[in-house]
């Protein structure tokens, strides 16, 4: 057996990244970030509102959470449709019982299919990111960019005519991107865009169209990745939050400002056998005086004044 | 294609002769930070895909990312702290991007073996001429940046060849991380004859293993890092063991897992009679003191038919 010649070239093996889309930088040589009012730990609930369609198509890959039976996949479909009905009305009790601020991720089609529940969430003047048409359309390496466009600018359209909001923050489906979909956001809108999990804070992306900021909503730390992939109780979810805020917390203290980025799915924490361990990591986190809890746009706007 | 890889011979744990490492320990404790680069769009191996997804899979890319931004320099806090030195299983690659990081292992007198170029270059379909002139690429790559003669070798993506052992031999190497059929350093049958071991690197306490494929919980694998240690440690007062425990900046950096592991790492330096050492200084020992007795005495138990 033997290789093209060309597996023996590395056309980016030098300084930096292999790509023009940001900087190269360790965490430990930037500037240190202090808070408003002095905070040393920003933390972000981002409370995900999706919807799965029943009809998914999968391609060229499903949406994790999605459609898994033979259709019509009612198992699935109603899970999902439990965290939009039941879940998200048990987060946001909890979210307001320990006064933390949460930003809302919306399928656009969700949006447009639940408006009492978009209401609802605009009337507590929390901020709303949009999340993608719907969680079957992903943005994907090798798709048209015409047809990317007009799903970006279709979702935001909808997504700003009915919530009211300037929306200026965003999370693909499934986190997934082309290569074209940091531009497409900045041609619309986009100020921040959360789908890059390689940071523990905020940082600049360059766009053809212009910077976009990376708002990294940690994977690692997501309901859905350690109680649904890992398969790992509610106990040990909220043991890892907990414990991952303390690192945070203590790394803050000497080295400057910290994120805490917590991706909550209410079909997953909203249900009854899970509330409890939101409600008491959110009770853990908000004992400390340190904590700034803030919406997304806000804490990105604090970054970037930090700079 | 072979039915068993030539490598070594069966070589019965019970009544071998006795290993001793410096000073009397029992245990040599090695880590292995591994310190990779992954492209976001290599050329193609058409026997194993880089990633799942199409280019840009931004989740496993990111994922990655997070070890060079953040992780290791986390690492390299807490590893000063219990005074244990990395042995970096090394994307040679990352001396040209992030000589940075390079730099601060290098004050901190860590020592670099190769893991290949990048850990997107997989070693299949390659024939012999190019994977001797990869191999001969990362090691020059570690010595022009670092000033090591590199000794130990764990291939790109664990992806090897037959012959992978005998080229790295013949580039200079002694050691292997690359088998797991034993908790002491072995001799490793390579074609030129030179002495080549097999350093014990647990796939097992390898933090990828446990955290992404078995997916186990990060408090669970600090347990599982001190019940390793507590049984080796127990049976090298009879017979000198090696534990060695393979890291991720992207993995048991994140602040959820760090302070679990960092109670296991106390935990294990906190012994007297572990040697804290790193993978060319076991292999060096124990090619010194104890190659020569391994050999003979494989060849007493009679070699496999």
């Amino acid at each position: 057996m033997t290789l093209e010649k060309s597996y023996f070239e590395y056309p980016h093996r030098s300084y930096g990244m292999d790509h023009d889309y940001y900087d190269w930088s360790m965490l430990v040589d930037r500037k240190p970030v202090e808070w408003p009012g002095g905070k040393q730990l920003a933390l972000w609930v981002n409370v995900a509102l999706q919807f799965f369609p029943l009809n998914q198509r999968g391609k060229p890959f499903p949406p994790p959470g999605g459609m898994s039976t033979a259709y019509p996949d009612l198992r699935h479909f109603t899970l999902r449709e439990y965290g939009n009905r039941v879940g998200v009305f048990r987060v946001l009790s909890a979210l307001d019982q320990f006064k933390v601020k949460g930003s809302f991720a919306i399928s656009s089609r969700l949006a447009e299919r639940y408006p009492y529940l978009v209401r609802r969430i605009v009337d507590r003047g929390d901020e709303i990111l949009c999340h993608g048409w719907n969680m079957d359309t992903p943005h994907y390496g090798g798709q048209d960019k015409q047809e990317e466009a007009e799903i970006i600018a279709r979702s935001l359209k909808v997504l700003r005519d009915v919530t009211g909001q300037r929306v200026t923050g965003w999370i693909s489906p499934g986190k997934s991107q082309s290569l074209h979909t940091p531009e497409l956001l900045v041609s619309n809108g986009i100020n921040y865009m959360c789908d890059w999990v390689n940071d523990d804070m905020p940082f600049q992306f360059r766009t053809p169209a212009g910077d976009i900021t990376a708002m990294p909503l940690s994977t690692e730390l997501e309901d859905r990745f350690i109680i649904l992939n890992n398969l790992h109780s509610e106990t040990e979810y909220a043991d890892q939050i907990i414990d991952a805020f303390d690192y945070l917390y203590a790394e803050a203290a000497e080295q400057g400002g910290r994120l805490l980025a917590l991706n909550v799915h209410p079909w997953m924490l909203g249900q009854p056998h899970r509330i409890g361990k939101l409600e008491l990591v959110l009770q853990h986190v908000m004992s400390h005086q340190g904590v700034w809890s803030a919406a997304a746009g806000d804490i990105r706007a604090a970054w970037l004044d930090a700079q | 294609m072979k039915e068993d890889p030539g490598l070594y011979d069966y070589w019965p744990y019970e009544n071998r002769p006795e290993i001793t490492w410096p000073n009397g320990a029992r245990v040599a404790f090695w880590v292995a930070p591994n310190i990779e680069f992954y492209e976001l769009d290599p050329a193609v191996n058409p026997h194993r895909k880089a990633w799942p997804k199409p280019v840009p899979d931004v989740s496993g890319y990111a994922t990655r990312d997070y070890g060079n931004r953040v992780g290791h320099m986390r690492l390299m806090r807490l590893l000063d702290k219990y005074g244990v030195r990395g042995s970096i299983s090394l994307s040679t690659a990352l001396c040209e991007h992030h000589p940075e990081i390079i730099a601060m292992c290098k004050e901190r007198d860590w020592e670099f073996f190769s893991h290949g170029i990048y850990n997107t270059r997989y070693t299949y379909g390659m024939d012999e001429a190019q994977e001797k002139a990869m191999i001969e690429d990362a090691v020059e790559t570690i010595l022009k940046h670092t000033g090591q003669k590199c000794a130990g070798y764990l291939a790109p993506a664990l992806t090897h060849t037959e012959v992978t052992m005998d080229l790295f031999a013949e580039a200079g190497g002694i050691y292997t991380c690359d088998l797991f059929h034993d908790d002491q350093p072995t001799p490793v049958q390579v074609r030129s004859g030179s002495k080549f071991v097999s350093v014990p690197y647990s796939l097992e306490m390898n933090d990828t293993i446990v955290y992404v494929v078995n997916r186990i919980e990060p408090r669970r694998y600090g347990d599982m890092i001190k019940a390793n240690f507590d049984r080796l440690y127990a049976e090298g007062a009879d017979n000198g063991v090696v534990m060695c425990i393979p890291l991720h900046g992207y993995q048991v950096s994140h602040p959820h897992r760090l302070r679990a592991f960092e109670e296991a790492l106390e935990y294990i330096t906190g012994h007297p009679d572990v040697w804290v050492t790193t993978g060319r200084e076991i292999a060096e020992y124990y090619i010194d003191h104890h190659y020569d007795a391994a050999v003979a005495d494989i060849a007493a138990k009679g070699r496999q038919s």
